[in-house]
């Protein structure tokens, strides 16, 4: 089968470099399945998880935010942050969702600080799910 | 003369200072070369930024964005001045608060036509000393920084050049080059109007950063959107790759500085104890003399 070059990058190194069968991410518009030979793209990502599909075995990765360029047989992406399911801190998630969530509560009248908690929320919740897909 | 004790506590003071210092430079050298490896672990995620960065820009026609342009008016320039937390590292601060200094002297007249972003305690008390118009101050970095932890910082700064509180944005750094040489440097951070260029001032990356040939990306959503995304980030990586390459030289400077004060602190013993030995040959001989004297008296 083909495969295409896949590498997950961070300002703190890289995360997942290797040959894949396929990839799928959320980007702003929607999920989006790359496969070896695609056209070249180049398309920002939001907070979700990317999945990677190697020898038939699915490898996610949570990330927030970030792009991912395709070339035909390369996949670059470039996000601030990235961790595998085994790096993720559960406990720091949990705080961190609680945390924003009781800041939601708190924050309804003030718009700015409102977003900063959605995005805290989203990132926790986001990397809860990959962790306990990982079961 | 000074006498036998005192030399002799100069002499084990100065070697408890020596014991100090040389372990000051063995964690110095230990924290550089894990700085160095940080650096060389972030050097690709600037690379692809700018890659793709400069094929959108390069490529597609119409497209610009506020980040790319040259302001036609000045009206204040920001400064992000990276310094150390603590000192014992040479010339690092000094030299850099130095030329920092003379250039807002050179261009500026009034503090009202720039402002100050600045990285590190040392340079934070150099400029409130001054009454220097701080906009925003950052303490107590770990020695391997990640980047949550200037995230706020450059994004702000970015902001603030995208409100037009600024009209362009310096960096003032201390690049790493060896061990034993770090340059001060200034690097223009905003707008970008040197993309191709940048290349040429992070040697290493030359030939992994090397655009593959053109190719015709599609953009989702579009050109435009995805540069507004990106240059932010790209703006942000490249503080954070100068605090890096900061941090690095930190290190190398303390290193050196460290091995210097070793070095003299050897030297120093040596004179000492030189000393210490004529000290007390005076002594043994004067001794000497008194009893023969007293001899020489009694027969």
């Amino acid at each position: 089968m083909k495969t295409m070059q896949t590498n997950v990058v961070t300002p703190d190194g890289s995360v997942f470099s290797g040959e894949t069968e396929m990839v799928s991410v959320k980007t702003q518009e929607g999920e989006l399945g790359i496969l070896p030979r695609h056209l070249p793209l180049v398309t920002p990502l939001t907070i979700g998880a990317i999945r990677i599909k190697k020898d038939s075995k699915v490898q996610l990765i949570a990330v927030s935010g970030g792009f991912m360029e395709v070339r035909p047989d390369e996949v670059n992406i470039l996000a601030e942050s990235a961790e595998l399911p085994s790096n993720i801190d559960i406990t720091r998630a949990r705080a961190a969702k609680e945390r924003a969530e009781r800041r939601l509560a708190e924050a309804r009248k003030e718009n700015v600080d409102f977003k900063r908690a959605e995005l805290a929320l989203k990132r926790a919740i986001n990397r809860l799910e990959v962790s306990e897909n990982r079961m | 003369m000074a006498s036998l004790k005192e030399i002799k506590t100069r002499i084990s003071s100065t070697k408890k200072t020596k014991q100090i210092t040389k372990a000051m430079e063995m964690v110095s050298a230990a924290k550089l070369n894990k700085a160095q490896n940080r650096a060389e672990s972030f050097q690709p995620y600037t690379d692809k930024i700018r890659e793709v960065v400069t094929s959108i820009a390069a490529g597609t026609e119409g497209v610009s964005h506020p980040m790319l342009e040259d302001r036609p008016e000045i009206k204040k320039t920001g400064y992000i001045v990276i310094t150390s937390d603590r000192g014992l590292c040479g010339a690092y601060n000094s030299g850099l608060l130095r030329e920092t200094m003379r250039l807002i002297n050179k261009r500026h007249s009034s503090p009202d036509e720039y402002g100050i972003v600045v990285i590190g305690r040392v340079g934070r008390d150099f400029f409130k000393k001054r009454n220097m118009p701080i906009y925003q101050e950052i303490t107590g970095l770990p020695d391997q920084p990640e980047y949550t932890d200037i995230k706020s910082i450059a994004a702000t700064t970015v902001e603030m050049f995208e409100d037009e509180l600024f009209d362009e944005v310096y960096l003032h750094y201390n690049h790493f080059v060896s061990a034993i040489s770090q340059v001060v440097t200034e690097a223009k951070l905003l707008p970008l109007t040197d993309l191709g260029e940048e290349v040429e001032n992070t040697e290493d990356s030359g030939e992994s950063s090397e655009p593959v040939g053109n190719l015709d990306y599609i953009y989702e959503p579009d050109a435009g959107t995805i540069l507004e995304q990106l240059l932010p980030h790209y703006a942000e990586s490249l503080i954070f790759g100068a605090l890096l390459d900061g941090k690095a030289s930190e290190f190398g400077a303390r290193m050196s500085a460290m091995r210097s004060a070793t070095d003299n602190a050897d030297n120093m013993i040596d004179d000492l104890t030189l000393s210490y030995n004529r000290a007390r040959q005076a002594a043994i001989t004067q001794e000497i003399n008194e009893i023969v004297g007293g001899a020489a008296a009694q027969s």
